[in-house]
């Protein structure tokens, strides 16, 4: 009994060691190669540690993306804070203040968060274009930010639902309004749910590569996933720049994932699951 | 009827301590504080599909807007399109092998994990892992791991399979399936969260039910943790199912249409018809379709999420 239990444990972490080793594999292998030379770069020792730390590769990549870099961190940031705070303020409103048919507006806006981009682009170039703002940051942050209203309004509803009624209604005897319940009572208290919306606004915008390119493609513009494309369509670009050019735009995503991995988890928890 | 006497006296005490003129009443300020938010879905979602539609029934198709009715001679061009159905034949290959990827082995880390393992922690870290990184950074990386003279094959010839060197994503007719190892590589993740958690929330005393039952730990799994996961199962299909119908990023990165479009997506035929070929009224209809197709998976999804708002 105690050694089958034991050859199952064996197993058990056996195969949880090769699943690991599984999802590492790519990491591993975009690391080392973007420490090699392009002349070590050889296709019969791809999985061999590089034998001396080069870093021409990362240096070129970073020359060569460094400017669509700075372009996400400038979209990322403003859109992951507005979207927040819209989110804050529509899920306060979907929680707290059940107007008739919001439960049904609710359900509307969640389609959003759903459904291919394909079947709305063309209007959505046709109207930045009308609007001048096709081709502009200013564009591109403004387009997260309205993709970004169901989910957020998701994360925060649901957190605020959980604030007790009596709290509101104890405000609204000591004289609060709509604004002063927010600010005083439910805002204080908001700010697991903002780190984890924004986190997850921050990781969606920045890895987001079809608005982007489809927004803002001009090659000085453009955010680092579409420069990132570019640079791997082009047959000219060594291994080892493409791999450098890849850890770059990963490196803040999974930076911040290392750091907060349980906000992350939450997000991913709340946003499949119940409203 | 008692009710009825009870509720506006409750209403005064707690909803409206100080009266005031509806115009300048909380509820007003909070539909102000959302309408916003409305016009923006009601014009950038629903406008904007509405929209699609009706470009798919007009002559768009060149550089020069053309919005003369032809009905609906963009889709049966497009359902005649011989790209059309190898982008089916590829939306199947996809969505059954990344959906089947992503379920079984999502499960089965998930079981695995909620074995109290030591280091659970960092197993369920690396597992995500994927997830935090985007589809173009994927493809690249899974690009360089899937070239034929190289990557994963290098791996076979050192164990010993020299004759088994598949050509992976660049094979003719099922190229597809390679993808989905790289996009389940990706997602899988999310998916194992997804039923790591549905299995905490079972209750302990369900499975010490089962076991007292006379249940072994497989049948505990087949007739009670499964069913009790199927909510879950559910969300899995849905969130798995939507983004086989929307691949565009992963597939730009690893190989774009492929040799005779085996790796073609129904998001790369819209993306080029439009954007490349300048077919706005053919693009329009394959983003209608696109919607269409994920109606089958939204509308019941949302169906059972109201359900549970309604609770």
């Amino acid at each position: 009994m105690n050694l089958q239990r034991l050859w199952t444990r064996g197993a058990i972490y056996l195969v949880l060691l090769a699943f690991c080793a599984f999802y590492l594999m790519p990491f591993y292998v975009m690391i080392i190669t973007s420490l090699k030379p392009y002349v070590d770069v050889n296709v019969t020792r791809m999985w061999e540690l590089p034998t001396s730390i080069y870093l021409g590769g990362i240096v070129d990549a970073w020359t060569r993306v460094s400017p669509n870099f700075w372009n996400s961190v400038q979209i990322t940031v403003p859109a992951a804070l507005i979207s927040s705070f819209i989110g804050s303020m529509n899920g306060y409103v979907f929680a707290k203040w059940r107007f008739k048919g919001a439960d049904t507006l609710f359900i509307l806006f969640l389609v959003g968060m759903f459904l291919p981009y394909q079947g709305i682009l063309i209007p959505l170039v046709l109207t930045l274009q009308k609007i001048g703002l096709y081709g502009t940051m200013t564009g591109l942050i403004m387009v997260h930010c309205i993709f970004g209203i169901p989910i957020t309004a998701l994360l925060f509803r649901g957190y605020y639902a959980s604030i007790p009624n009596e709290l509101i209604d104890a405000a609204k005897i000591d004289g609060c309004g709509f604004f002063g319940i927010y600010r005083w009572i439910l805002l204080p208290i908001s700010m697991p749910a903002f780190a984890v919306v924004l986190l997850w606004q921050f990781t969606s915008i920045w890895n987001d590569f079809l608005i982007g390119l489809v927004v803002l493609s001009t090659p000085v513009k453009a955010p680092i996933n579409v420069a990132v494309q570019n640079i791997a369509g082009s047959w000219s670009v060594e291994w080892n720049v493409q791999m450098a050019a890849a850890l770059i735009a990963a490196a803040p995503t999974v930076i911040v994932y290392l750091l907060l991995g349980k906000l992350f988890m939450r997000g991913l928890l709340a946003g499949a699951l119940k409203g | 009827m008692a009710t009825s006497k009870l509720s506006p006296a409750r209403a005064t005490t707690s909803a409206h301590p100080r009266r005031r003129p509806w115009w300048r009443s909380d509820m007003l300020l909070a539909l102000l504080v959302i309408t916003p938010s409305i016009i923006a879905v009601a014009i950038f979602i629903y406008g904007f599909i509405a929209w699609t539609t009706y470009i798919s029934t007009v002559k768009w198709n060149s550089q020069i807007p053309d919005y003369t009715f032809v009905g609906l001679k963009n889709w049966i061009r497009l359902f005649g399109d011989n790209r059309f159905h190898i982008d089916l034949r590829n939306l199947v290959y996809y969505a059954t092998g990344f959906m089947s990827q992503c379920i079984i082995f999502g499960f089965l880390i998930a079981v695995l994990l909620d074995q109290k393992i030591k280091g659970e922690a960092i197993f369920r870290t690396i597992v995500i892992f994927p997830f935090a990184v985007s589809g173009i950074v994927t493809g690249v990386a899974w690009r360089w791991l899937m070239q034929p003279s190289t990557g994963i094959n290098l791996l076979f010839a050192k164990i010993g399979l020299e004759n088994f060197q598949p050509t992976w994503n660049s094979t003719p007719d099922y190229g597809m399936w390679a993808v989905t190892i790289a996009a389940s590589w990706q997602f899988t993740g999310y998916i194992m969260a997804l039923y790591l958690a549905g299995l905490r929330g079972i209750p302990g005393e369900l499975r010490e039910a089962a076991a007292i039952d006379g249940a072994g730990t497989w049948a505990t799994y087949r007739y009670v943790i499964i069913p009790l996961l199927m909510p879950v199962t559910f969300t899995a299909i849905v969130l798995t199912g939507m983004n086989s119908i929307r691949v565009f990023d992963l597939v730009s990165a690893m190989s774009g249409s492929g040799p005779a479009f085996a790796t073609d997506t129904l998001a790369f035929f819209m993306f080029q018809s439009t954007f490349g070929a300048y077919r706005y009224s053919l693009g329009a209809a394959i983003g209608t379709f696109m919607i269409l197709l994920s109606g089958f998976l939204v509308v019941p999804y949302l169906k059972s999420m109201q359900r549970e708002t309604e609770r």
